[in-house]
This record gives structure tokens, sequence and C-alpha cells, in this order.
């Protein structure tokens, strides 16, 4: 590295990336959302399964992508599972950027926020079978499904 | 300068080609003395868009300091001087791509924008329902979109000539893939991610036996190396200035003579009319016809700048140069565990060298070498259908120009391995 770097590539970082937290899928979940950044092709999928309380009981992500974007997707379900979707919807974009740490330009935060975009329209994505009532605000959900 | 266009087409022997020496020329380019995170600047994206010499910048602060005034439009001296000026770099134009007549140069404000007349005009006249429109799977997005969207408008469709995994195109089947159905091929003479150097005469020569006319996007093929567009026999060829020492903004579509008299008019505003009544307009002849509204003269002005330094420089010890550059990246690449270098093995390619490293995404790779002050591009390359074919969401790009030194080359090699340092840590 050169001496004045300033590291985006840090421990807390690479250990995300190398060894994430929850990637892999849910058997059973009750949300699901899948999105991409076709800047970079990074993708992420997030499963969960959010009880009657409307605590996100379980919590994984898959996807593709650089080490910003897969890195600050196993950051955010460290931190958001076990909590209830009001956290999630209060969680901003700056927190988000706040959780990851290092500083990053405008094109980067693209990636960063890629899994906090994901996770704020899971919420509001029930899989089939468990439509209820909660409002769906993602339309595009089965389309991108059948893909 | 003006004997260059006699003596360019029979210089193309390997052997007599000038060694370029970079160092000779470096100094021309302001930019390149700039220090990136305090280190000199490696700049690596010249198939993104390349450098400027002073050359340009001054022929062009000359115009708006001395000759500016709307072209085409007043009888007064500035006015003259400028539409002097504009025409000037016209022909400087015609003569570099191979003596073509001014009627056959159309300014436009850059390569997609070329490629978007050519769809539009000759395109909305020519295809309808059931055509076929001809591209490769390793077209750029400008060579892509505007076919699709004319397919879209007509019901026409587009057929793929495919690439083998090396990144050739195949053509074993081109002959047969022709019909009467087939409207127009669009083929790029170098593919801007793998930098395969395509047989474009051997295209057009198919194609025309076919009776199918080709467009060639020349964008990464005219700042490189020379290009003669009647050997090419190409009935359309379009190319940008900001990919080859000029400005953004500028572009140039060339197109045989008849086939522009034919076409339609594209943009319509002013400049590109004879007359002009209630009832309806009478359009201008060639080229104005196709230069509606006040066109980025003082960008031509700034092109033609570009090609006077080219041909200074050489186009054949530039081509050399960049072979050069590109083969020594391989090289190195290659010999590194982990990293894959994408298209033709070297020499036969253009400074164009895309490769991945095992485990790194591209965008992580393209940010860790800039903190060593080297630019590259990462991503796609605005060329999506390409990239799934070769079954890289991303690709890094490290692209050459006659500024590049060996030593470039080299450091990006130790950058890498660095690179690849930063997440081999256990």
């Amino acid at each position: 590295m050169s001496p004045n770097e300033e590291e985006i590539y840090q421990e807390h970082v690479l250990d995300h990336y190398e060894d994430p937290y929850h990637r892999g899928h849910v058997e059973q979940p009750t949300h699901h959302h899948e999105d991409d950044n076709p800047l970079c092709g990074d993708v992420i999928e997030i499963d969960l399964v959010i009880d009657s309380e409307g605590k996100i009981s379980e919590a994984y992500f898959d996807g593709d992508g650089c080490c910003i974007s897969q890195a600050s997707a196993s950051m955010l379900i460290e931190k958001m599972e076990g909590t209830h979707i009001d956290s999630v919807k209060n969680f901003s974009a700056e927190d988000m950027l706040k959780l990851f740490g290092p500083k990053l330009t405008p094109n980067r935060q693209k990636c960063c926020l890629l899994s906090w975009r994901v996770l704020q329209s899971a919420i509001y994505a029930p899989c089939d079978g468990d439509a209820q009532n909660k409002a769906s605000l993602n339309e595009s959900q089965t389309n991108r499904e059948s893909t | 300068m003006t004997d260059k266009g006699t003596s360019r087409s029979d210089s193309v022997n390997n052997q007599n080609v000038q060694q370029l020496n970079p160092a000779q020329w470096r100094s021309d380019f302001p930019i390149l003395t700039k220090q990136i995170h305090d280190q000199p600047l490696i700049y690596l994206d010249n198939a993104a868009t390349t450098q400027k010499p002073r050359q340009v910048l001054t022929a062009m602060d000359e115009v708006y300091e001395a000759k500016y005034a709307n072209v085409h439009r007043g009888i007064h001296l500035l006015s003259e001087e400028s539409t002097d000026l504009f025409e000037a770099a016209r022909d400087t134009v015609c003569r570099f791509i191979g003596n073509v007549a001014r009627e056959e140069v159309i300014f436009t404000r850059g390569t997609t924008e070329a490629i978007n007349l050519v769809a539009g005009s000759w395109g909305d006249q020519n295809v309808s329902e059931g055509d076929e429109i001809l591209l490769t799977e390793m077209e750029h997005h400008a060579n892509i979109v505007p076919w699709q969207q004319l397919a879209a408008r007509k019901g026409a469709s587009i057929r793929w000539i495919p690439i083998t995994d090396d990144g050739y195109l195949v053509l074993d089947d081109f002959s047969a893939m022709l019909s009467s159905k087939t409207k127009i091929v669009a083929v790029t003479a170098i593919s801007n991610v793998l930098g395969t150097i395509n047989p474009i005469e051997r295209i057009i020569a198919t194609a025309h036996a076919a009776n199918v006319p080709v467009l060639v996007d020349a964008a990464q093929s005219v700042p490189h190396a020379q290009v003669d567009v009647r050997c090419w026999d190409a009935d359309f060829v379009v190319f940008g200035g900001h990919k080859m020492l000029g400005p953004t903004g500028i572009g140039v579509l060339y197109a045989k003579r008849e086939l522009l008299e034919a076409m339609p008019p594209f943009n319509g505003g002013g400049g590109m009319i004879r007359r002009v009544r209630k009832e309806g307009f009478e359009p201008a002849d060639l080229p104005d016809k196709f230069e509606a509204g006040t066109p980025p003269f003082v960008e031509a002005v700034g092109l033609a700048a570009a090609i006077d330094y080219l041909e200074n420089v050489g186009l054949d010890s530039i081509a050399n140069h960049e072979q050069h550059l590109a083969a020594r990246a391989i090289d190195a690449l290659s010999s590194i565990e982990g990293v894959t270098v994408f298209g033709p093995p070297a020499p036969e390619r253009a400074g164009i060298v895309s490769f991945q490293i095992e485990g790194v995404h591209a965008h992580d790779v393209a940010q860790i070498l800039d903190r060593y002050g080297i630019a590259i591009r990462a991503g796609h390359h605005c060329a999506m259908p390409l990239h799934l074919r070769l079954n890289a969401p991303a690709t890094s790009r490290a692209s050459f120009y006659l500024y590049n030194t060996t030593e470039e080359v080299d450091a990006l090699a130790t950058a890498i391995e660095e690179t690849q340092k930063v997440f081999r840590r256990k």
C-alpha cells in the first residue's frame, strides 16, 4: 500500500468480505428482495424471517460484487438481525455509511448502499404465500424472480 | 504538412516505422505532470478518453481569443474567419481518413451521435418490418442501442455475429447470415474491451457481395492507426475527437456521398436548410444538411489540431508503440498467478488489455491502483452483452496511448501484485 492511503480495505472490512456474517439463504423466508447496481454488476439478495411482532428473527444475504458491496451487506445483516423492522426503517443511508466506516467517494458509496437499499425494500416484499396484509412496495419483485 | 496525405498509405511497412519515444511527447501534455495521491499520474484509461496536448488547447484558445463568431452566419470578418477555420478543419479530417470529399464528412457531437444519425436517418428510410440488422457480440453500447431503438420502431430484429473465447469474431457463417432481409452490418474496427482488431476489409467485401452496407465504429481505431476509409470501402465510418487527443463534443460521420444524398436530414434547425417557408423546408446541400444548429466549430478546430499532432508523431509509430506496450502488459500480467487476460494474444491486437484478478472485484482493483496514481477503468466498459458472453460481470482495463511508457506498464504489473496482497492476508 502506498504510505498515504486513506485505508478503505481495513481489517474489519476485509474480515467481513472474506468471512461474511450469514451469507446464504433462509429455508423459508417470509420476505425477500434482490437488486443490482448496473454500473458495476454488484448483486445483493436478502432473505428475512419477520415474525408477527415485526421482529427480524433471521436474516441472510447472498450476492456477488466488489469488496465494499459484499462487506457492507455482511455488516448490515449482522446489525439488523434480531431488531424490529422499525429500526430498519429508521436506519438512514448516512447511518449505513457510518456503519461501514472508511470514507468513500460518491461512486463507491453506491456500492456500500446497495445492501441497504435491498434491505429497505425487502421489509416491504413478502414472499408468495405470505402476502398477508403487508403492503408490497415492490411490484417488480415477481418479475425479477422469474429472470 | 500537406504532403502527408499521399505518403500515408504506403508507409505501413513495419520495418520503416520510426520507434516512438514517449519522453519526446509527454511534455506537451500538461496533465501528465499531475500528482495523484502524491504519486505521478500513470494514465492508462485512454480507451475511455485521452489527454490533450498543449497544441490542441492553444488552437482552441486562439479561436476564442481572436477569431470567434458564429460560422456560416455573418458577413462580418470574424464570422468569415471562424467559418474558414471550421471548413479548414473539415479539410484536415477529409485528408486524414483517406482523401475523401468534403461532402462526405459530417461533424457530429461524437461517435454516439454519428451512429444515432445513421440509425435515425438512413435506418428509418431503409429498414422495415421483418428486416435484420447485423451486429457483433463485442459492440459498444453506442453501436447497439441506436439499432435496438430502430429495430423496435420498425419491427425489425437484430442478429449477432458471435465471438470465440479468445475474442475473435466468428466469421465462418457470416455469409450465410446475410440475406435479402439484412439491411446493414454495424461492426467495430477494434474492440474497446478485448483489443481485437477486426478484419474490416474482409467483412465489408463479404457484406457488399450480398449488397449489404456496412457501418464501421472506428472510435478505437482512427486514434491509434492509419485508417483509409476508401481502402476499407466502408459505407459509414464513425469516430470521436476526445479519444484522439481532441476535445469532447466533436465527432465525425464519414459516409459515401450517394448515401448521404439519399438520406433525409436527421436533426432539424438552422444551418441545415436552404430555405424555410410556412409550408415546409428545403434541406441544404451536403455536408450542411446534417449539421443543424451551431456546430461545435471550436471543437472541430481542436480536432484538426489533434490530427496535425498525431500525424507529426506518426500514426504507424503510435500503432507500433501501443502494440509493444500491450505485448509487455499481457506478458507481465499473464505471468502473475490468479490474473486472467482477455482477448487475442499479442501482437495481433490494439493497446487495450482487459483482465480479471481472481478473488478481487474490478472496482476494488481500480480503487487500489488509484492509490498508486494509476488510472484504469473498471466495469463493463459500455459492453454489457460482451461481458455476459465472457461470463465476467466486470473487468479491469488498461489502455495505452502514445505518451505511455514501458515503465508505466511495469508499474501496473507491480501494483496488481500489491493489490493481490491486500486480499491475501491469511
